[in-house]
């Protein structure tokens, strides 16, 4: 075909040199041969010459922490990982969008296609039931063991992430979900204690709502979700909500359709503009004074104290949510090892630093939430977080559904679009109904 | 001998026509086997998953043939998509046909500083969904009191406050509102192609109405209306493909929410935050159904056209 000359274009993608020797032999006929025979040349060659580095040890960490406090909470751990290992490069993998809803996609796909990453982020729980039950992770209950992480992760945390006597993930950190946010300033104005039943919360909402403040600032769908697993929380306690996980606890008893009508009535004492908003903005509504409380988990601390700049106690305050007291509704970031993962052993030792005392303080106080481990020391962290290290060490402990602890990924969006319809159309019956179905579905 | 002198003619012809044919072919045979594997071969494996069960990461499928498309069918989510759909649709193409007829009329009047506003109306389309979605998340803005921004805060200070509304979030009938940002992105665009088709009128058609005394009314009702009827179709066809697979515009907006959920915000959700892979194929199919319903009508006749 004498194309010996084309042949040797492969290298470098000189697609001007093809483009060149078609123009000469224009007139040719086979040179459109030759040319198309190149240009597919040309796509194998660019894509073989995008070949890996290889040599040297790295570990490629997939996470959603590319922004704010997450970020920095990442480069603190890389600098503690690059201070015990020195010799493996740490590749940085993260894709933005917040809770992961651009992040999951990718990892969906790269593991679908066999490219696993070597530690990939997710949240301890059921969250990571559907890549355990396909097989996708090692687990690492070896390294429990030879860490002896077994004694300084608390025994009430280990049970919520081991699935048939085995670990799969290692968290890192601990949020607290529970959380109502308030603003001093409103509060005192207006004559009101924070309440601690959803009963008070309603007299001190009805209150504020004639002096012209909005009791509680919502946002965009998922802080509903958040928002009901904290009335749910609330109105059946903590261990019948826990027992809606694990099938003990009727989706269809009255304390759920009760919870249900708290929830309806908590829409009506909230801003008008909540599905325009994200957490930040409906955050801010409190600090502004536009509206008094706010259900959120605990990063809204570290967005109010590095983000803002205020001082605790003055610029914001927190409580647990009604009912919830003495209740610690947890979700927590954790690494796993993905099977047939690249860099393996690399991977390991980055695991080992995550799950380490030192690499959890550096971590948690830029992220701004508590170690999972318990002996970290207290006094380096700011006011807020030493008072969820306590109620963390003494709470009952329930799991977080919008944060992926109790419910797997597809019962999470089934409860989640039965909650957007009731947001819309009001039917409780049919909101209940739709949760007892999703439940029976698992 | 006339015979087959027509014969070797016929035979040269062939020859001839295979000569041309066999590089025509070399040349297009990279795109043809790209398409047919990354579009058609991809087509098919989403059909096939469709079929199936298939939930949770990784899992494997067991076929349960249609019941997936019938199940949506009773889907509440589905309806809402269903409504969602039919209405950006019905107002994202009926107010661009009409704005875009219109400012393509007054182009055509060739008076001065027409290039000038040619660009003008064009430029929006330039911009992407996402970037335009943004700045409209701001201008939709339903807070009230002294939060009131964007269009409701102008509309109070012009003293036209009757006019203030919850825009996108209005319940069952918000999807107009995000039909508003569509339309002016792509109303210049319906514009650019009206004005081509006005353009390639005749004036000899005009004129000779004139002088049968037609008025200017009439001469565009009863003559260039139904002459450039074929554009308008290609323009229902372009916009209608957009409007069913309305995605980066909505999430820009107002995120992944139910009040202003359509099929594919559904298909992505559900693949990708609930792994519910053979409901997200189906969802897939819907749409890809819904767009040939537009798309291939429009093809075959294009193409009897052209055969002619």
């Amino acid at each position: 075909m004498g194309n010996s000359k084309i042949m040797t274009l492969g290298n470098g993608c000189p697609i001007r040199k093809v483009y060149k020797y078609m123009a000469i032999s224009k007139k040719k006929r086979l040179s459109v041969v030759a040319a198309a025979a190149a240009l597919a040349l040309v796509f194998t060659g660019c894509a073989a010459t995008e070949g890996d580095s290889e040599g040297a040890a790295q570990v490629e960490v997939f996470s959603w922490w590319t922004g704010g406090g997450e970020a920095a909470g990442l480069e603190a751990l890389v600098a503690e990982f690059n201070k015990v290992y020195p010799d493996i490069e740490f590749v940085n993998a993260a894709v933005a969008g917040g809770a992961g809803t651009n992040a999951k996609a990718v990892l969906e796909t790269r593991l679908s296609a066999g490219d696993a990453p070597d530690s990939f982020q997710g949240h301890a729980g059921a969250e990571l039931m559907d890549y355990i039950t396909a097989g996708r992770l090692e687990d690492l209950t070896f390294l429990y063991d030879s860490e002896g992480w077994k004694d300084v992760m608390p025994a009430t945390l280990l049970p919520l992430i081991t699935v048939d006597g085995k670990i799969y993930s290692v968290p890192v950190n601990i949020h607290r979900a529970n959380v109502m946010w308030n603003n001093p300033t409103v509060l005192a104005d207006n004559g009101i204690e924070v309440p601690t039943t959803w009963d008070e919360f309603f007299t001190a909402a009805d209150t504020l709502k004639a002096a012209g403040v909005t009791p509680l600032a919502l946002g965009e769908q998922w802080t509903q979700l958040h928002l009901f697993e904290t009335v749910l929380l609330g109105a059946l306690g903590t261990d019948a909500y826990n027992g809606l996980w694990d099938g003990t606890t009727d989706w269809g008893s009255a304390d759920v359709m009760e919870a249900i009508d708290v929830f309806g009535k908590l829409l009506t004492y909230t801003n008008d503009d909540a599905a325009s908003l994200s957490w930040q903005d409906a955050a801010q509504l409190v600090i502004d004074g536009d509206a008094a409380f706010n259900i959120m988990g605990d990063w809204a601390e570290g967005y109010f104290r590095s983000d803002l700049g205020l001082v605790e106690n003055e610029g914001y305050g927190w409580s647990p949510t009604p009912g919830s007291v003495g209740t610690f509704q947890f979700l927590s970031d954790s690494f796993t090892l993905p099977v047939g993962a690249k860099n393996r052993d690399s991977a390991i030792s980055w695991l080992k630093v995550a799950g380490s005392a030192a690499g959890q303080d550096a971590f948690n106080i830029k992220k701004g939430s508590i170690p999972a481990r318990n002996d970290a020391d207290k006094s380096i962290y700011p006011i807020y977080l030493q008072s969820a290290m306590d109620d963390w060490g003494s709470n009952k402990i329930a799991g977080s559904l919008t944060h992926g602890v109790t419910a797997s990924n597809a019962w999470k969006a089934e409860i989640d679009t039965a909650m957007a319809l009731y947001v819309v159309d009001g039917d409780a019956d049919a909101f209940q109904a739709a949760l007892v179905t999703a439940a029976e579905a698992q | 001998m006339a015979i087959t002198q027509a014969k070797a003619k016929k035979a040269r012809y062939r020859l001839k026509d295979l000569k041309a044919w066999i590089p025509a072919m070399l040349l297009l045979s990279p795109s043809v086997i790209l398409l047919a594997i990354f579009v058609y071969g991809f087509i098919g494996i989403t059909f096939s998953i469709s079929l199936n069960e298939q939930k949770g990461s990784g899992a494997e499928g067991t076929f349960i043939g249609f019941d997936n498309y019938v199940a949506l069918l009773d889907d509440q989510r589905f309806h809402i998509d269903i409504w969602n759909t039919a209405l950006f649709s019905a107002v994202f193409i009926g107010v661009s046909l009409a704005l875009g007829l219109g400012l393509a009329i007054l182009l055509d009047q060739k008076f001065k500083g027409e290039g000038f506003f040619r660009t003008v109306y064009l430029f929006p389309m330039a911009i992407s969904f996402i970037v335009s979605g943004v700045i409209w998340r701001w201008l939709m803005n339903p807070a009230t009191g002294d939060r009131t921004t964007g269009l409701n805060l102008l509309f109070e200070n012009v003293g036209l406050g009757f006019l203030v509304n919850e825009w996108h979030l209005t319940p069952t009938w918000g999807m107009a509102a995000i039909a508003l940002p569509a339309i002016w992105q792509m109303s210049g665009y319906t514009m650019a192609l009206f004005l081509a088709g006005l353009r390639s009128i005749p004036d000899e058609v005009k004129e000779a109405a004139r002088m049968d005394g037609a008025s200017e009314f009439s001469i565009y009702w009863r003559i260039i209306l139904p002459m450039i009827s074929p554009v308008a179709l290609s323009a229902i066809v372009i916009l209608g493909h957009i409007s069913l697979k309305v995605f980066d515009l909505i999430i820009a907006v107002a995120g992944k929410q139910l009040i202003l959920d359509v099929p594919s915000i559904y298909m992505w959700s559900t693949t990708y935050d609930a792994y519910n892979f053979g409901r997200g194929a189906t969802l897939a199919v819907y749409i890809l159904v819904s767009v040939a319903v537009f798309v291939v009508p429009y093809l075959i006749l294009t193409n009897r056209k052209e055969k002619r």
